[in-house]
């Protein structure tokens, strides 16, 4: 038997945590941990624009910080924590950014919402009360072409204080 | 049976009319479909994943102009993991969105127009495969003349790019004149000539193009894609493929965002069809970055000169525009571009003699299409950015100037189009208000500067792209014994919220709640057709049709309910998931009970609804470009802060009027208006489709300058301004509820309205778009150097132009024919003479 084009051969493995569940999963060793989840994971949550690093659709957290998943090869991921849209909302609840996207309109067509709602997440957690000028920098890799940005600012200024009240009442 | 309502009733009266308040439209609410979009759920074309599927890669031309000697697949078939090979000869019927420019085809058999013109496709069981298997495909190429640009093209005739045309390389010659134009330059005061430049940009959808095809389990072909139109991709396919379009389903999967570039039907959409057929198994292609940007189909760059007579009072007495368009390779929707370019300049301001002249030519280049604003944003930009001009000569403040010469409602234009509610005059007076125009207005310090400009749009084109008299949206209601209704329409969810506009009507009509319905749309199976999310016509047509489906389901549900409660029909009221006396309130059933009943009386329930446009009373040859139900109009000031020493722009805040008739989401409506504002500002910036030759011992191929995100600029969530929206609501009879488009007018004005704040700001006219700081810098040259302080173009060249169809306008007892045209049984009687002499 001929051997397999390389794109067909599984022959890499590795174990990682995927929105909090240990996996194991089998690739082609040339495949980015963008290719990884969407094709052997089948978690689409995460799109692509370019799969260049150019217009941040693909944002991921690798170890609680923001990176573009087109650009990290899923080899480098074996043994570390990675999460996704998919991970977001707690106990079958919409985490409250994605809770804030939905209600002020931060979400048109959708398809950069899951990357910006990990990058403000990663930003939320880090620094829990972000200026909008912070806020601006933070998801200034994550191209919208719908929205003019101004909408998504104040979902992620709305889920900022839902998460700061929350806080509060727990204590 | 309860009575049918008409469809051209006036549904904005009906709610008001039974005295009920509106509790779904005009509240501001979450979208339908925004869970499935914030917990990455919204399936897109390429998040299909099917058994068994083979993945394509189609090999694209390197050469712009080249003779297609041979093609040797042999090896690429041979490859391990490749299925299949395809060319030209498979699929050779040429297509294309026009019925006039039917020019493509999927794949090229003899001649590449452009780089990235499509050649063969491979289909593998891995992408990388097909990928590896292109470089094994062997193409002969007998290079031919590049035709770059519209000037080229006009003195280049040979080599034709096309054997169809007007003559040479001219694609479409356009000659319309309402009134004698030259009377109007005699009354004139002053006339005002300028030429202006609007490069040629790009939509930049994140999402890049996708579709997958299966052959069904009863041999069918279903094709998942992200177009706009799944109707008109339906046609392409039953046409290229030769099939019956009933054994065909097209089901356009939300867009990642579109702004009209996945309104044609595209070749990889043909191709995977076709390979999928062959193989019988599903097939996707998912383009590259690189190839969204072949594909194209974006704003055309439009040189342009205009000739505007106006008395000292500003009154405009008559207007020549003459344009002239790059195509770019393919017809695509150019036909139409070049008589939008010239046919809504008369719906903002009072113009009562207008003559219009456009020229589109090929060039090999991707071709140019529909972007948001189709064909009128370039031509705004040189009618705003003149009448700034005008106001400062005549010493008028432009603010003024406008509100004197804006038209009104109900009025029928120099063109024969009829007008709906106009509300530019408050538009215009409020965003002055708002903005403090008139204490900023050449008052701020040097450097910073307040720019305005208008625009009106179309609220959906009144006519469709393939002549017929059949309605241009459809729905059809299920009403469920559970209380849940159902949508189903063919209407296209391409991020501006289009699902929602449908649910919220019907909840609206039937007091229930948006999530109380399910929607099935894009689907050409299982919804009737809706023409597509192209020229803004969603919310006024399909929204039409929605209302009338949901009322003749009410009127259904009130028969049944008004028997059983014994209460008048006129007196039931439908809110809060319940039928009840409005009366007594608590005399009442729930909904579900309300259709229970009814479907035990009637049978099960089902209604339908349609909208056609009314009839334009544009009758002469080219007045179907340009009909609308309604127009929405928008005004803008847009606030600069220019580096006289870098020319670098900031645009510190903007403020936008948009006379919307009513906001049925006042949530998705801020949307569209912010993000108009925001693609605006990226347009009259910094973004640019722009080519180059490679040099001449490499190839000397004229190649797409920046087909990547990252050169090719747009604005990041740094650049975006502050933005205040004031929505102005006077509700349009036309339009459901009242609503008239916000998709696409709000970005018209943002163009020229930088242009003329940079001159508020600095100085300088910079009569080209984009305003980038280079131009500013040699503007202020100029200016330093005591000549124009000015950059654009000088020049409009000689075309020469065909007689023009006269058409009086209706001022001077004109029908809305042309009074110089051929009548079409005459013309096609002459030509069999002629065919008969020959």
């Amino acid at each position: 038997m001929s051997p397999l084009p390389i794109a067909s051969q599984k022959t890499s493995q590795i174990r990682f945590t995927l929105n909090g569940e240990e996996t194991d999963v089998s690739f082609a060793p040339y495949k980015t941990l963008l290719e990884v989840l969407r094709e052997d994971l089948f978690h689409t949550g995460t799109k692509h624009g370019c799969e260049l690093g150019e217009c941040g659709a693909c944002a991921v957290l690798l170890d609680g910080q923001p990176v573009l998943s087109c650009l990290v090869l899923a080899l480098e991921c074996g043994g570390r924590q990675v999460l996704t849209v998919e991970g977001l909302g707690e106990d079958g609840h919409l985490h409250p950014l994605q809770d804030a996207f939905a209600d002020l309109g931060a979400a048109q067509c959708g398809y950069c919402t899951p990357a910006i709602l990990v990058t403000a997440k990663a930003l939320l957690d880090q620094n829990p009360h972000p200026t909008r000028d912070q806020i601006r920098a933070a998801i200034s890799g994550n191209l919208c072409r719908c929205t003019g940005y101004l909408q998504i600012f104040e979902a992620v200024e709305a889920a900022m204080l839902k998460i700061a009240d929350q806080k509060s009442k727990v204590r | 049976m309860p009575d049918e309502k008409d469809s051209r009733t006036t549904p904005a009266d009906a709610p008001e009319a039974n005295g009920n308040k509106l509790r779904v439209i005009g509240v501001p609410r979450r979208r339908v479909d925004a869970r499935a979009k914030v917990t990455g759920q919204t399936r897109f074309a390429d998040d299909i994943f099917l058994p068994r599927m083979a993945h394509c890669k189609l090999l694209r031309s390197p050469h712009p102009h080249a003779r297609i000697r041979k093609i040797d697949t042999s090896r690429a078939a041979a490859h391990p993991g490749v299925y299949v090979v395809l060319t030209g000869k498979d699929v050779p019927i040429q297509y294309g969105i026009l019925p006039v420019s039917q020019d493509e085809q999927a794949l090229c058999v003899d001649r590449v127009r452009h780089v990235g013109d499509p050649v063969a496709a491979v289909v593998a069981r891995e992408e990388l495969t097909a990928f590896e298997a292109l470089d094994l495909i062997d193409v002969d190429y007998e290079i031919l003349t590049t035709i770059s640009d519209p000037q080229e093209a006009l003195t280049t005739p040979e080599p034709r790019i096309h054997e169809y045309g007007e003559e040479g390389n001219i694609h479409k010659l356009v000659a319309l004149e309402f009134g004698n134009v030259e009377e109007g330059f005699a009354e004139a005061d002053e006339i005002f000539e300028d030429t202006f430049f609007f490069q040629g940009n790009t939509h930049l959808p994140i999402e890049q193009h996708a579709s997958v095809a299966i052959k069904d389990p009863e041999g069918k072909l279903t094709v998942w894609s992200s177009t706009q139109t799944p109707h008109y991709l339906h046609r392409a396919l039953a046409k290229v493929l030769e099939l019956p379009a009933a054994h065909i389903r097209v089901i356009a999967t939300p867009n990642g965002g579109a702004f009209g570039g996945k309104s044609d039907p595209f070749n990889h959409e043909i191709v995977v069809a076709k390979a999928a057929l062959l193989l019988d198994r599903p097939v996707k292609i998912c383009l590259t970055r690189e190839e969204v940007f072949y594909c194209h189909r974006g704003r055309h760059p439009v040189l342009m000169k205009f000739k505007t007579g106006v008395k000292r009072d500003g009154a405009i007495t008559g207007m020549h525009l003459q344009t002239l368009i790059d195509g770019g390779a393919y017809g695509s929707y150019g036909v139409a571009s070049t008589f939008y370019a010239g046919a809504l300049q008369t719906t903002t301001y009072h113009i009562p003699r207008y003559r219009y002249q456009g020229c589109r030519t090929f060039t090999n280049k991707p071709p140019c299409g529909p972007k948001r604003g189709h064909g009128t944003p370039q031509p705004r930009f040189g009618q705003e950015v003149q009448l700034d001009k005008i106001a400062e000569r005549l010493k008028i403040d432009p603010a003024d100037l406008r509100l004197r010469i804006v038209e009104s409602s109900n009025s029928v234009t120099a063109n024969f189009l009829q007008l709906g509610t106009v509300n530019l005059a408050e538009c215009i007076r409020r965003v002055a208000k708002v903005s403090n125009w008139k204490e900023k207005f050449r008052n701020l310090p040097e450097g910073h500067g307040v720019g305005l400009a208008c625009s009106a749009y179309l609220t959906g084109a009144g006519l469709p792209i393939y002549w017929n008299k059949m309605p241009h949206s459809g729905v059809q209601l299920k009403f469920d014994r559970s209380g849940g209704v159902t949508i189903f329409c063919g209407a296209t969810e391409i991020g501006q919220g289009s699902d929602d506009v449908l649910a919220g009507i019907v909840a609206e009509v039937l007091g229930i709640d948006t999530f109380d319905i399910r929607l099935f749309t894009g689907d050409t199976d299982l919804g009737p057709v809706d023409l597509g999310s192209y020229s803004s016509r969603v919310t006024l047509m399909a929204g039409n049709a929605a209302l009338q489906a949901a009322e003749r389901g009410k009127a259904i549900l009130r028969e049944a309910a008004a028997e059983k409660l014994q209460v008048p029909k006129e007196r039931l009221c439908f809110a809060g998931k319940r039928v009840f006396d409005s009366a007594a309130p608590e005399k009442g059933l729930t909904f579900q009970e309300a259709v229970c009943l009814a479907e035990a009386r009637f049978g099960t329930i089902g209604t339908v609804g349609s909208y056609t446009p009314p009839t334009s009373p544009a009758l002469y040859k080219g007045g179907g470009v340009g009909p609308s139900p309604t127009y929405s109009y928008s005004a803008a000031v847009v606030q600069v802060e220019v580096n006289s020493v870098t020319g670098w722009v900031t645009v510190p805040k903007v403020w936008i009027a948009h006379d919307i008739g009513r906001a049925l989401n006042p949530t998705l409506v801020r949307g569209q208006v912010e993000g108009s504002v925001y693609m605006g500002l990226g347009e009259a910036l910094m973004e640019e489709q722009e080519f180059r030759r490679l040099p001449k011992k490499l190839s000397h191929a004229l190649v797409h300058k920046f087909p990547s995100i990252l050169e090719y600029k747009s604005p990041t969530s740094l650049d975006m301004p502050e933005v205040v929206t004031e929505l102005i609501e006077e509700p349009d009879p036309r339009g459901p509820y009242g609503a008239k488009e916000v998709g696409q007018g709000p970005l018209l004005p943002i163009m020229p309205a930088v242009a003329n704040a940079v001159y508020d700001a600095v100085g300088v006219r910079i009569d080209e778009i984009p305003v980038t700081p280079e131009k500013i810098l040699k503007a202020l040259a100029e200016k330093k150097a005591g000549r124009d302080p000015r950059f654009g173009p000088t020049d409009f060249p000689h075309i020469h132009w065909p007689e023009a169809l006269r058409v009086p306008p209706p001022w001077e007892g004109g029908d809305g024919h042309a009074v110089n045209e051929v009548p079409r049984r005459q013309k096609s009687r002459q030509e069999k003479e002629k065919v008969l002499a020959s």
